[in-house]
């Protein structure tokens, strides 16, 4: 292998690999704190969304405009985080119950079935027998979205030094070397308590939403992709903050059952 | 279909229809003040802290 071979590899090696781990954040958050079958069920569609889009466009997969993809996909996730957060942040802090959502759940799921009808789609964050449309359609957009930034990363350097072959297996073995990675945290992630778990969920959810949004839109972050590394703790401990102002207000008006200010997330 | 849009907009823009339209106009705003040639990805950092803290001050509130 010559010195060019080795350093197309060794980049696309650790682009893929900062892809695959930004898509196996999202796909352990829902699988953990939602359900891992819908979650693996997304897994596999974006796989799937994502193989027919290179197999039909082939190398002008690089002329979809990421930008709009970013906006979109950046927009839904920083919505759908921003709603998580306040959650576990309202639950934290003693204003909400901690288990609130399994009375939700048995509702939903009875008048689903008075409906006669599954319960797809259900904004429950309990785990359900039925598809988990939160999970699955979460776990769906972050493989499809980063399944085609590593798709574009394979074309462009690919092409650039006229060995696709090498770029993709340089690819295929970071996406393989983080998967296993996260089959080996999936255990040890399960046994962190529900309500934490959820809180690191929105925290995540906010911060990649956060930062595809404001890409889609035309802002180039700090040091690129390690602005991540600054924006998830920013964000984390700016919503720590919120949760113990909320707490003081619950304490001042004496609402009952607010945890301990050391057992906050 | 009446039940199906509302499906949707319960599941992508919840109970707080403000924080979600605050995420459409933040992102507006990066955009257009990129276009203009200002350095903007700082605004929809801003702009979530601001979104979250009048979400919950609002629950507080009630």
């Amino acid at each position: 292998m010559s010195g060019s071979q080795s350093a197309l590899a060794v980049s696309v090696f650790l682009a893929c690999t900062v892809e695959a781990v930004e898509a196996l954040t999202i796909v352990l958050a829902v699988g953990t704190t939602r359900s891992w079958r819908s979650a693996l069920y997304g897994v596999g569609a974006g796989v799937l969304a994502l193989a027919v889009v290179v197999a039909a466009l082939g190398p002008a997969v690089s002329s979809i405009p990421i930008g709009a993809l970013r906006v979109s996909v950046g927009g839904l996730l920083l919505v759908f985080g921003l709603q998580w957060l306040r959650k576990a942040i309202l639950r934290a802090s003693g204003l909400k119950a901690l288990h609130d959502e399994e009375a939700i759940f048995a509702r939903e799921a009875e008048l689903a079935r008075s409906a006669g009808a599954g319960a797809p789609g259900s904004r429950s964050e309990s785990p359900s027998p039925s598809l988990d449309g939160y999970a699955f359609t979460i776990a769906f957009k972050g493989v499809l979205l980063e399944g085609l930034e590593v798709a574009f990363i394979v074309l462009t350097f690919g092409t650039n030094q006229h060995d696709v072959g090498l770029a993709a297996a340089a690819a295929a073995a970071a996406v393989i070397v983080v998967v296993v990675a996260g089959v080996a945290v999936r255990a040890p992630l399960a046994r962190v308590p529900e309500n934490t778990m959820k809180f690191v969920v929105g925290v995540l959810l906010s911060s990649f939403g956060t930062f595809w949004l404001a890409e889609g839109a035309g802002a180039h972050w700090p040091g690129g992709d390690a602005s991540l590394l600054a924006l998830i703790p920013g964000i984390g401990l700016f919503a720590i903050a919120l949760v113990a102002w909320l707490r003081g207000s619950a304490a001042a008006v004496g609402v009952p059952g607010a945890p301990p200010l050391e057992r906050l997330p | 279909m009446k039940r199906a849009l509302l499906a949707i907009w319960d599941f992508i823009v919840g109970d707080d229809w403000v924080t979600a339209a605050g995420v459409v106009v933040a992102g507006a705003a990066t955009a257009a003040l990129q276009s203009a040639g200002v350095v903007a990805w700082w605004l929809i950092p801003v702009a979530v802290a601001l979104l979250l803290t009048r979400s919950l001050a609002r629950h507080r509130g009630s």
